[in-house]
């Protein structure tokens, strides 16, 4: 609803704004500022925002101090692996729902969210046991499958209400012309899907990044990812500020840029659709 | 439109969903269901048998069973409290016209990719340590004595850093409802001499009760098992200060190794998300339109 106004207005609300957003921003342009920093600035008093001596020290010994590299490409593969697996499980169903709805099909909807409301403390000792016993502790396949379970309603949810954006007549047009489901689906329904499952995908590969209870809690070594990796790093009571910083900016900087390029459809991945 | 056929394959497409949902929360349930009627304690292991409903009895008989009740409610509400009202007013006046949208929206959804562990230790050191933390640093500027903020107000300082983590995701939700509403009733409510706060309070916010159901529902799942930020920074102290059901059910299973009382907490946790889920459901469900 953007509407014209004065320059002089539009000055005022702009430096408004941006005071907002860098407020909001600003814990994590500190943390990124600290990691440049001396261990001694990075706790002077008072707080500076720039120093003189600029150092890529920190970052040189975490790099040296832990194995980054396997933490960040479980990272990857546990994110992606696990999207990717919620997709291929959860694209017929979101299709069928939006498509061939029954009447129970709200309701199933809700049954997946909910299946969401339980909290992971509660079921820790009973999956830990399943995952010791199955052999999948500490195993990326594991935790491939923990977080695809964890997100699926999320995905079924999202691929549902974009699914249901797209015009039925064309699919009856396709199935008058005599293709098959499979078809159907295959060359009809997934290019007129793209866009939604891009932002589903997004999405998901975000939240299977940042979680934070499994991931640590069902790894000790192979599999751990980058959540573990930071988690290795806590408590640095004071000493180690800058190297904390410099471990956090190195856990978090992947998704933040991925985050930043892909906002646009994030936003719209991220309403569920509901918002428009 | 659909046939008897092809309502038959859509069933048969949506099982594998359902199967393995099932499956993720049958098993587990019905193992905790079990052992919360067990005397199953790590630390010893001989002492094993039925346990009726003693696990149950201890948590509801704990005072800090209460406080984790109160603090787990507290939690949520005041997160969805605080990022509803802050993404609401921050909605409205990225919406203004201003220079730079696209950026100010990149600064603004930053917090929502940082890690829960990374976010927690960020506020804990780089901001709320008694010492070192930026806030100590502008209190003894101001000649005032640095706040113990995880010590003295454990609770609204957890709820203050998850209010962080979450307002970017209510901002922008609000923010997509706001762009989507027409210029055209604001000017005339404007013309016909409304103020600004009865046309937010009559046209602008009956838009955006769709957006803040979505924030609602969303957040209220995610809020609920709120453990890593606790667990970075308080710990659940002072004591049990700041302790809430899911980090008692912690406790429970990690440091006490009670698997029996733990999994008597962890049903008690799913009866009240259940609870909470059911009028959630009820009261913002016809919003939805799913």
């Amino acid at each position: 609803m953007a509407r014209s106004v004065t320059p002089r207005r539009k000055l005022l609300y702009t430096v408004a704004a941006w005071s907002v957003a860098l407020l909001i921003f600003f814990p994590v342009l500190w943390t990124i500022l600290t990691s440049f920093k001396t261990e001694a600035s990075a706790v002077a008093s008072p707080p500076q925002l720039f120093t003189a001596d600029w150092t890529l020290e920190n970052y040189a010994e975490v790099w040296n101090r832990s194995d980054y590299p396997r933490f960040f490409w479980n990272s990857v593969v546990i994110s992606v692996g696990s999207t990717l697996l919620g997709l291929l499980i959860a694209i017929p169903a979101a299709w069928s729902m939006a498509f061939v709805p029954g009447n129970k099909t709200k309701d199933l909807l809700m049954w997946m969210l909910s299946t969401k409301m339980m909290p992971a403390a509660a079921v820790l000792i009973p999956m830990y046991l399943i995952f010791q016993r199955t052999g999948l502790f500490d195993t990326r396949t594991g935790l491939v499958l923990a977080l695809m379970l964890m997100n699926l309603p999320v995905i079924v949810w999202m691929l549902y209400t974009y699914f249901k954006e797209i015009p039925g007549e064309i699919l009856e047009a396709a199935r008058m012309d005599g293709a098959s489901l499979k078809n159907e689906i295959l060359y009809v329904l997934t290019p007129m899907a793209v866009p939604g499952i891009a932002s589903t995908m997004l999405l998901n590969i975000i939240l299977a990044w940042n979680e934070s209870f499994w991931t640590i809690t069902l790894t000790t070594v192979n599999a751990a990812p980058l959540s573990a990796f930071i988690a290795s790093f806590s408590a640095p009571q004071g000493l180690f500020y800058a190297k904390l910083s410099a471990a956090s900016t190195m856990a978090i900087a992947p998704i933040l840029i991925l985050g930043w390029f892909s906002q646009k459809q994030l936003v719209r991945g991220l309403t569920f659709g509901a918002v428009k | 439109m659909a046939t008897q056929s092809s309502r038959f394959a859509a069933r048969l497409m949506v099982a594998p969903s359902v199967f393995v949902l099932f499956i993720w929360m049958i098993v587990p349930l019905v193992m905790t269901i079990w052992y919360s009627f067990r005397v199953y304690r790590l630390l010893s292991p001989e002492r094993n048998g039925w346990a009726g409903v003693r696990n149950y009895t201890w948590f509801f008989n704990s005072p800090d069973f209460w406080l984790a009740i109160s603090n787990t409610l507290l939690l949520v509400g005041g997160v969805l409290a605080i990022t509803i009202i802050l993404g609401t007013l921050i909605a409205l006046l990225i919406d203004q016209p201003v220079w730079g949208q696209g950026p100010l929206r990149i600064l603004v959804i930053s917090p929502f990719f940082v890690m829960p562990p990374v976010a927690a230790s960020i506020w804990e050191n780089l901001f709320m340590h008694p010492q070192n933390g930026m806030f100590a640093s502008l209190a003894q500027g101001l000649g005032m004595k640095p706040i113990l903020f995880l010590e003295s107000y454990p609770m609204s300082s957890v709820i203050f850093i998850v209010s962080w983590e979450w307002l970017p995701f209510a901002t922008l939700i609000l923010l997509t409802a706001l762009q989507s509403m027409s210029s055209e009733q604001l000017e005339a409510a404007e013309m016909d001499g409304a103020s600004a706060v009865s046309r937010f309070r009559y046209i602008v916010l009956p838009h955006m009760t769709r957006a803040i159901t979505v924030v609602v529902l969303i957040q209220t799942i995610f809020l609920l098992g709120i453990f890593g930020e606790i667990f970075t920074t308080t710990q659940g102290g002072p004591g049990s200060a700041s302790s809430t059901l899911p980090y008692m059910i912690y406790k429970q299973a990690v440091i006490a190794k009670d698997i029996g009382r733990a999994a008597a907490g962890g049903i008690i946790a799913v009866i009240l998300a259940n609870i909470v889920a059911y009028f959630l459901m009820r009261s913002m469900g016809k919003n939805l339109d799913a």
